[in-house]
């Protein structure tokens, strides 16, 4: 069984996110990281392959140089080996682009099953497994609390507001997992050194198919018109409890905002 | 004038507030026609009629309960070829942005998630990196598709007189694949819907996992309560209750945040909320930064203690 996970590499949320001139991520101002969603991914990817002996996985991604981390990262962990889209003509691709040049690199890569993270953490869509999904035509368990395989299907469990539901689909398909479905490992320092020996494969827009017209920034069908960091918060009161001091100052804010 | 579709969610005869805040940003754009997943019911029609609706459509096919996401997107598509439409709105939930992102594939059309406005030449606004930036975006090919977040416009009615309208649709085989096996409801906490709520009371480690004045404090503010991750991941409190990054946002007039350290994760998730209250022990927590007012101090006590001045007060 042949498993793809896609990773991305994103800027580390803990440090100052911010855009480009071009209205676009900006990746280079900041330290990136695998995705922390991401890595919920492989976990189950290797989780499958720690139960069955049939298992490869293989982390794909898409970006710049440095998304090659996000590889190396899941390599670390235990993935069998990598793929890195990267093609100059990719920077400031929409979703639908983005979708469209997985999409046939999944074809390519002719896996039994995707997983995916549940969103992106800099973008935060969560939208790239439905329409890789669409344009493949295969079903799609998304936003799985749990993931289990059979030799041809998948089940998810997938909690809503109002039920917890569950969803079966044959393969191939492509399944995304919540931050739900159990702790990521760490990589050992056996998987790190381990790691540099995995092959990795460069493909390029050519090796797709697809033409440097048909993404980028050129070719979203939407765009930025204007990024703005918020303003900083005027610091507000801060007290320290002393003989119900706290409950008293808790209430006078209340009444005041007329919330009580 | 154009027309502007939007999903109306609803449960039980209930329309959802999501929904006439999407019927009160649709008419700037155009006049909403509202697509209801099930059987016609007159009180679903009266409502959105109440707030602006010149047409709903109800559809009721099968494959839209039976299977996830890829029915509704293909009922939607088809519904839309006959339709001159400005826009597509849908409520920013996870099932809507799914529903979405296969319309925009479907359509070749731009799509924006998680929209906090939009104007009337379509220009929406969205408050990214954890609540850090406010970007504005247009979408530039095609039917624009927008997802649209809860609380982004206050319902205002607009009274018009429209009939329901049921709606046949072709299930392709193809959207027949993720198959709904079970569905195992879940017991309503008789608080308010957490995205919908004006006052969110929420938990943290700093509980110790005790919730209890975090509820009481929520119910003698008619508010809802939520959790941080550390919260839900100790298993004190439900995922669906779980506010941050990989949970709710919550954008309420109150949020009070009661042993919350206030990580990146979390902020993210109520960062643009009107007021921000925080209790904890610790002075160096980060969500003092965000707070109106912070209280260092055990939240047991300061909870239990306004808890009781309020109900004092009420009489």
């Amino acid at each position: 069984m042949k498993i793809v996970v896609l990773v991305k590499h994103v800027p580390d949320a803990t440090g100052e996110r911010s855009f480009a001139a071009d209205g676009t991520v900006d990746r280079t101002s900041s330290d990136g990281l695998l995705s922390e969603l991401d890595e919920y991914a492989v976990e189950q990817a290797l989780q499958i392959a720690d139960e069955r002996d049939d298992v490869e996985v293989v982390a794909m991604t898409l970006g710049p140089d440095d998304a090659a981390d996000a590889i190396k990262r899941s390599l670390q962990m235990g993935s069998s080996a990598g793929i890195h889209i990267i093609d100059d003509a990719v920077h400031g691709s929409d979703a639908l682009a983005t979708s469209s040049l997985l999409a046939e690199a999944i074809k390519k890569s002719a896996p039994d099953l995707v997983i995916c993270g549940m969103a992106s953490t800099d973008g935060t869509m969560g939208v790239i497994p439905a329409m890789i999904a669409e344009r493949l035509g295969w079903p799609a368990a998304t936003l799985g609390a749990t993931l289990s395989v059979a030799d041809d299907h998948v089940t998810i469990r997938r909690d809503t507001d109002v039920a917890s539901l569950t969803i079966e689909a044959g393969l191939p398909a492509i399944v995304s997992v919540t931050d739900q479905s159990g702790e990521a490992r760490y990589p050992s320092m056996k998987g790190i050194l381990a790691a540099k020996k995995k092959p990795v494969e460069s493909w390029t827009l050519a090796d797709l198919g697809i033409d440097t017209t048909a993404v980028g920034l050129d070719a979203a069908c939407s765009k930025v018109v204007q990024t703005t960091p918020r303003p900083p918060k005027e610091p507000g009161r801060v007290i320290t409890d002393e003989d119900g001091a706290g409950s008293a100052a808790l209430v006078d804010f209340l009444t005041a905002g007329k919330y009580v | 004038m154009s027309e502007v579709l939007i999903v109306a969610e609803q449960a039980e005869s209930h329309v959802s507030k999501p929904a006439l805040e999407l019927l009160t940003l649709a008419r700037r754009l155009g006049e909403p026609v509202a697509v209801v997943f099930g059987e016609t019911e007159e009180t679903v029609t009266k409502t959105l009629a109440e707030y602006g609706a010149t047409r709903v459509l109800f559809i009721a096919d099968p494959a839209i309960t039976d299977y996830l996401v890829a029915p509704k997107a293909e009922a939607l598509a088809q519904v839309a070829a006959d339709l001159d439409l400005a826009a597509i709105l849908i409520t920013s939930s996870p099932e809507g942005k799914e529903i979405a992102g296969r319309l925009a594939v479907k359509l070749e059309s731009g799509l924006i998630t998680d929209a906090t406005d939009i104007a009337a030449d379509g220009t929406t606004t969205q408050s990214v990196f954890a609540g850090n930036w406010t970007v504005t975006a247009a979408v530039t090919r095609g039917i624009p598709v927008v997802t649209v977040k809860p609380n982004a416009a206050t319902p205002e009615a607009a009274p018009s007189e429209p009939a329901a309208e049921q709606v046949t649709v072709t299930i392709s085989d193809a959207a027949k694949t993720a198959r709904i096996v079970s569905s195992e409801p879940k017991q309503s906490s008789g608080r308010p819907e957490l995205t919908e709520a004006a006052v969110v009371v929420s938990g943290g480690r700093g509980t110790g996992g005790d919730f209890a004045e975090i509820e009481d404090l929520a119910d003698v503010l008619g508010g809802a309560v939520g959790a941080s991750r550390a919260a839900v991941d100790a298993g004190w409190y439900p995922y669906a209750y779980q506010i941050g990054q990989t949970g709710k946002t919550v954008s309420p007039q109150l949020y009070i945040a009661a042993g919350i350290s206030g990580a990146i994760q979390h902020r993210a998730g109520m960062q643009t909320s009107k007021a921000i209250v925080a209790v904890n022990k610790d002075a160096e927590a980060p969500i003092f930064a965000l707070a109106d007012l912070g209280v260092v101090g055990d939240l047991h006590k300061v909870l239990s203690g306004a808890i009781e001045e309020i109900k004092k007060r009420k009489g």
